[in-house]
């Protein structure tokens, strides 16, 4: 979908992105991760052309991306960014509306559109429409702007930081958001953050960034179980590098199917952080397993934790 | 008790808006001021015409609007124009060189530049519309350079983010939220303008100062009364209608 080849950018002589070489597929959800100064937001922006690069090659769809006016390859890409950048003038229906308005769509058309997207953000369509980004909560600004960044139906959606300003229960609740709507559209996504728990869950894809150039990139799994360097297992975290691993896999991957045990069941799908979480909470060392429907699939052991499978 | 408030508010509320009370105390010093002549003679005993009538009032206040209108509407155009140049990628060089350009338009007193443009294009209104041009410039150029630098930077971002083109930015998103800014720089620069044009009655332009010139050479205070109330009140009656404008522009 994108492909980035030997890339440099540099400000006032200092290079931000260093010869990065990076294929984005298509339907990938792809996490770039660094600290601060990494080159990360850099390397975003070059996507969609809201910086240019100085010298490689950024193909877009197997087209060299500077042979698109810059405006054209923005609307077929979403844009969402921390601070939301609502158009506090607009009510909420004119915001999400942005783009298809300026593709021209017909007048129903947007309509619909907008009240599809309310819909798949979990916004009251007919609540909130015609309201003005200054009634609505951090949490609902952010729903608003990243339905404003999918309203054109983009090939890819590229989102700087999005949730980086909210408290953590609302970004919880946005993570799972955005994870759904991955699932439901298919879309490609690319995604800039610091934050690592928000990487792991997420991405389909990480790219570790350090001093502009691409320190390690594969699947969480692959980062957490075979970090390429030092600096890769500091930045994951030396020490609790095995809650994390735990964290990206589900009590579904452990279960004993047939055996039984008591107390309150856990759902298959909770990650093996939640139940390790139980196991202590409780004190036991021998959980239920119920599937989405509570119907009881077997069991789990404090000890299959041990048991790190990739 | 919410039934009956509506009513009754929207009567009193009517009743204590200055505006239409400022207009019509406007509109009758302009059209009644003869009527006025037992006052003025019983105020001013020694004088022996208390009622300026040289020219109608109402001519004056209209050759008066016509002189503002014509040097605030150039401003406003040149004003907003060179800020929203200045504040372009083209444009941001040209920045300080504009600002300080306007600004020494300001530093000058509009009495010096009547004085230095009367020898140029002669006397009568000219002069007048180049020193009020130049002494309007400043507040609108800086409420428009401030207006926009006001505009949240995230939805410029944004907008650029999503497909918007430069003009498209410009035009849907920072003038509309520049606007109440660029509005108060507006109003400041008419309404100095419309107390300021008054002084270009000394070189010949005929304006509600005209009154007052001829009242302070003939040593007739009516007259510099007369005029004085007509320039204080046409003031008063433009400001409050921007605060309505300003109004009505929020509520939009």
């Amino acid at each position: 979908m994108i492909e980035l080849q030997h890339v440099c950018k540099a400000f006032n002589g200092l290079p931000v992105i260093d010869d990065l070489s990076l294929h984005i597929a298509r339907g990938e959800f792809t996490v770039i991760l660094g600290s601060s100064g990494s080159g990360k937001s850099t390397l975003l922006k070059m996507m969609n052309r809201l910086l240019e690069h100085d010298s490689g090659r950024i193909l877009f769809a197997g087209e060299e991306i500077r042979s698109f006016r810059p405006e054209a390859i923005r609307r077929r890409m979403g844009y969402a960014i921390q601070s939301v950048g609502l158009f506090p003038h607009w009510s909420v229906e004119k915001n999400i509306a942005t783009v298809p308005r300026l593709l021209k769509w017909p007048a129903e058309r947007v309509h619909a559109r907008v009240t599809e997207l309310m819909t798949l953000l979990q916004l009251d369509a007919e609540r909130y429409r015609k309201r003005y980004p200054h009634q609505l909560s951090g949490g609902q600004q952010q729903r608003v702007g990243v339905a404003r960044a999918l309203a054109g139906k983009p090939e890819v959606l590229l989102m700087d930081e999005p949730f980086g300003a909210l408290d953590p229960v609302t970004r919880a609740t946005l993570q799972l958001e955005i994870a759904r709507i991955h699932k439901a559209l298919g879309t490609t996504i690319v995604l800039v953050t610091h934050d690592i728990d928000e990487a792991l869950s997420l991405a389909t894809s990480i790219v570790l960034l350090d001093h502009g150039r691409i320190v390690q990139s594969g699947t969480p799994l692959q980062m957490l179980s075979n970090p390429a360097n030092d600096f890769v297992t500091d930045f994951f975290g030396r020490n609790d590098v095995g809650i994390k691993l735990l964290g990206l896999q589900s009590v579904a991957t452990r279960l004993r199917s047939g055996e039984h045990a008591g107390g309150e069941p856990v759902h298959a799908s909770l990650s093996l952080r939640d139940a390790m979480s139980m196991f202590l909470v409780r004190r036991v060392d021998r959980l239920a397993v119920v599937d989405g429907e509570c119907r009881a699939l077997g069991t789990i052991n404090f000890s299959d934790l041990l048991d790190l499978r990739p | 008790m919410s039934g009956a408030a509506p009513g009754g508010t929207t009567r009193r509320a009517w009743a204590r808006d200055p505006l239409p009370w400022a207009l019509a105390a406007l509109l009758l010093l302009i059209f009644g001021m003869a009527q006025l002549k037992p006052l003025f003679a019983a105020l001013f005993p020694e004088l022996q015409r208390p009622v300026y009538a040289q020219d109608s009032f109402w001519a004056l206040t209209v050759s008066h609007l016509k002189i503002v209108g014509l040097s605030s509407g150039f401003a406003v155009l040149v004003g907003v124009g060179a800020g929203i140049f200045a504040t372009r990628p083209s444009g941001r060089e040209f920045r300080p060189l504009i600002e300080t350009v306007v600004a020494s338009g300001q530093t000058f007193p509009p009495v010096a530049v009547l004085a230095v443009a009367v020898p140029v294009v002669g006397f009568g209104e000219a002069p007048a519309l180049i020193a009020l041009a130049l002494y309007g410039l400043l507040p609108v150029l800086q409420s428009t350079l401030a207006g926009i630098k006001s505009v949240p930077p995230g939805a410029n971002e944004a907008a650029e983010g999503l497909g918007l083109s430069p003009w498209q930015r410009l035009l849907h998103v920072e003038l509309p939220l520049a606007a109440p800014v660029i509005l108060a720089g507006v109003r400041t620069s008419v309404i100095i303008n419309i107390g300021t044009a008054a002084i270009a009655s000394t070189v010949g332009a005929k304006t509600l100062g005209l009154p007052i010139i001829v009242g302070l050479s003939g040593f007739n205070t009516a007259y510099v009364l007369q005029g004085a109330m007509l320039v204080g009140l046409l003031a008063v009656v433009t400001d409050l209608a921007f605060e309505r404008l300003g109004r009505w522009q929020a509520a939009v």
